[in-house]
């Protein structure tokens, strides 16, 4: 093809092209095993993989909490990057969790000046409340922040995500299909969001596996650099073996009567879609559900969301057709990934993100647990009674939006605390997403679902409004005095859409 | 009521409160409070407390009182039984609470 032959093309200059063929280079003869040792990803070290990023003082690093409270990679990264001299970088992580208070130091150092987050507990949570940082730390949703990834509210750099499993191309899992054993953290869903959109992704890995590493969470087209390190997560702290089931009487009236209420709003037929929280009354809504469902011979569609043990093993036993997993809670649950193909991963993005329709929106109904619920049906999952951070938004309010029935169970006590009460401390999800509250001592309608309360009542179950269930909790345990807090801000909450539904300040100990 | 020893009630359980009575010849009450719930009921818990003993007629005393979230009605009984433990008595004025 001669150059001139260019302009013999019409409408050459509409036509997206990048000149003329004009060879290529040597083509590789060496067998697939040879090039294969030679060419990859692998980088000697954390320390190589860093310089190879390109990462500034002042850019935006990100993590996965697929770990949770076993994660090793935060703190060897951070550390990594104050050793070297980093400043002024902002972290972003899907999550936090107690096993991360070494960043209290490197705040202190000036590393990290500012955080993104879902949640935060234990000692960095607790100063972070007394005034630890300058800027206020960012909640944001599990589909608020892939919603701000993609959109580029949230951009970052360099995402240092670990996986249990990863070939010398990038392809990471985690949990590994080949001989030997590695950790398991099952589904990475929050993970693929970031290494989507990340300019640069780092995947740290324990097990360096064969070409392909197939299935894979993260495709190696997203990935960049690989660094082999021998400590990524401690498995005691990733996941316990079996989310129990709970004991206590509380949780098992709150979750009969959860199950009762679905059925009677008409939210329970053949082939409905649910998600349950981890917490013990979510859970053992489900036991609830599965006898009604065995009882009346009818199957869920799918089940969405984070994934327990209980939910995997009604999926084995043919109860769950499909099931969505962002986040597996428990070694069943990953090992049910592992083997069963209906049982798939799902990401952030596919999860619960508002700029697509999502898996959430699909919801008929969710159970969500609280830490306070006030007469506005406003719901915190965020701060504890004592104003002080300890938790996590999740996807809180975005399954509350995308459920056609979502339902919060709680305790109306919890000790003296009282759940149902004037105002929440944190307004995390908005009282215009929350149906019904249920808790040991009575169940509240929202007055903008009138035709539920009626179903409810026409099904024998007494409806309290939600002011009488804030009189019962204070008849029994006082009104409690508010909690003093500075007018400083150290937190910013913000819905799933990413506007701004609330600030947390600093507590008030004077 | 005369408190004659030191004495003890409740436990250090999650719903109780644990209170140590000690004999004092003057100066009121001295009350050293820790609770869990300090910001929301540390006032009420107070309040409870101080009006148990006026109740019982003691004016003077040192009181520590460890509060792991209890009710009203446990403060008032722990209370009472620390005082009558520290007065050495068993003079129990029982009554039909509502």
């Amino acid at each position: 093809m001669d150059e001139k032959l260019l302009n013999q093309i019409p409408h050459i200059d509409e036509i997206a092209h990048r000149g003329v063929y004009n060879g290529v280079g040597p083509k590789h003869t060496d067998t697939f095993l040879e090039r294969y040792s030679r060419e990859n990803k692998v980088l000697p070290s954390l320390e190589d993989a860093i310089r190879a990023t390109g990462l500034k003082d002042g850019m935006t690093i990100s993590f996965h909490h697929h770990f949770r409270g076993g994660d090793h990679v935060v703190n060897q990264v951070v550390d990594k990057l104050a050793e070297m001299g980093f400043k002024n970088l902002t972290l972003a992580a899907s999550s936090l969790a107690a096993v991360h208070a070494p960043l209290i130091d490197h705040i202190k150092n000036g590393v990290i000046t500012h955080i993104e987050t879902s949640g935060l507990r234990g000692e960095l949570a607790e100063q972070v409340s007394r005034g630890l940082m300058d800027c206020p730390i960012v909640f944001r949703s599990h589909g608020g922040r892939a919603a701000a990834i993609r959109s580029g509210e949230l951009h970052i750099d360099v995402a240092f995500l670990g996986a249990p499993s990863c070939d010398p191309y990038g392809n990471a899992n985690g949990y590994s299909r080949e001989e030997g054993g590695t950790i398991a953290c099952g589904s990475m869903g929050y993970a693929r969001t970031d290494a989507e959109y990340a300019d640069k992704v780092v995947i740290l890995t324990n097990r360096l596996v064969g070409y392909p590493n197939a299935p894979w969470a993260i495709p190696e087209d997203n990935v960049d650099y690989i660094v082999y390190m021998e400590d990524i997560g401690d498995p005691k702290g990733i996941m316990s073996g079996a989310t129990r089931y709970t004991k206590n009487p509380k949780e098992l009236l709150i979750a009969q009567t959860a199950a009762n209420v679905i059925d009677a709003a008409g939210y329970f037929y053949d082939g409905f879609s649910m998600q349950m929280g981890s917490g013990g009354a979510s859970l053992a809504t489900a036991r609830f559900l599965r006898d009604m469902m065995l009882e009346r011979k009818i199957r869920c569609r799918f089940a969405l969301g984070g994934i327990t043990g209980q939910i995997a093993a009604m999926h084995e036993e043919g109860l769950i057709d499909r099931i969505l997993d962002v986040q597996s809670f428990d070694l069943d649950a990953a090992r049910s990934l592992k083997l069963n193909r209906f049982h798939h991963q799902i990401s952030a993005t596919y999860y619960a993100s508002f700029l697509s329709a999502a898996a959430v929106d699909q919801l008929d109904f969710v159970i969500l647990s609280a830490l306070e619920i006030d007469t506005d049906f406003n719901v915190n999952v965020l701060t504890g009674s004592d104003g002080v951070i300890r938790g996590a938004i999740g996807g809180h309010p975005d399954t509350a939006a995308g459920a056609s029935l979502s339902v919060v169970v709680a305790p109306l006590t919890r000790g003296r605390i009282p759940c149902v009460i004037d105002k929440v401390n944190t307004i995390v999800t908005p009282g215009s997403v929350v149906d019904v509250v249920v808790t040991d001592q009575g169940v509240a309608v929202n007055p903008r679902r009138p035709e539920v309360a009626k179903k409810l009542r026409k099904a024998g179950i007494h409806v309290y409004t939600i002011q009488e269930l804030k009189d019962k909790a204070e008849a029994l345990v006082g009104k409690p005095d508010p909690i003093r807090y500075k007018d400083r801000v150290v937190g910013v909450v913000m819905y799933r859409n990413n506007t701004i539904i609330d600030v947390i300040r600093q507590i008030d100990e004077d | 009521m005369q408190l004659k020893k030191t004495a003890v009630a409740g436990t250090m359980e999650s719903g109780d409160i644990m209170i140590t009575i000690e004999p004092k010849d003057a100066g009121g009450v001295d009350l050293d409070l820790s609770s869990n719930v300090m910001q929301q009921y540390g006032r009420q818990i107070e309040a409870v407390i101080r009006e148990t003993l006026s109740g019982l007629g003691i004016e003077n005393a040192a009181v520590q009182a460890v509060d792991k979230g209890a009710l009203d009605c446990t403060v008032r009984a722990r209370v009472s039984a620390a005082a009558f433990r520290a007065a050495e008595s068993s003079d129990y004025q029982w009554e039909v609470r509502k």
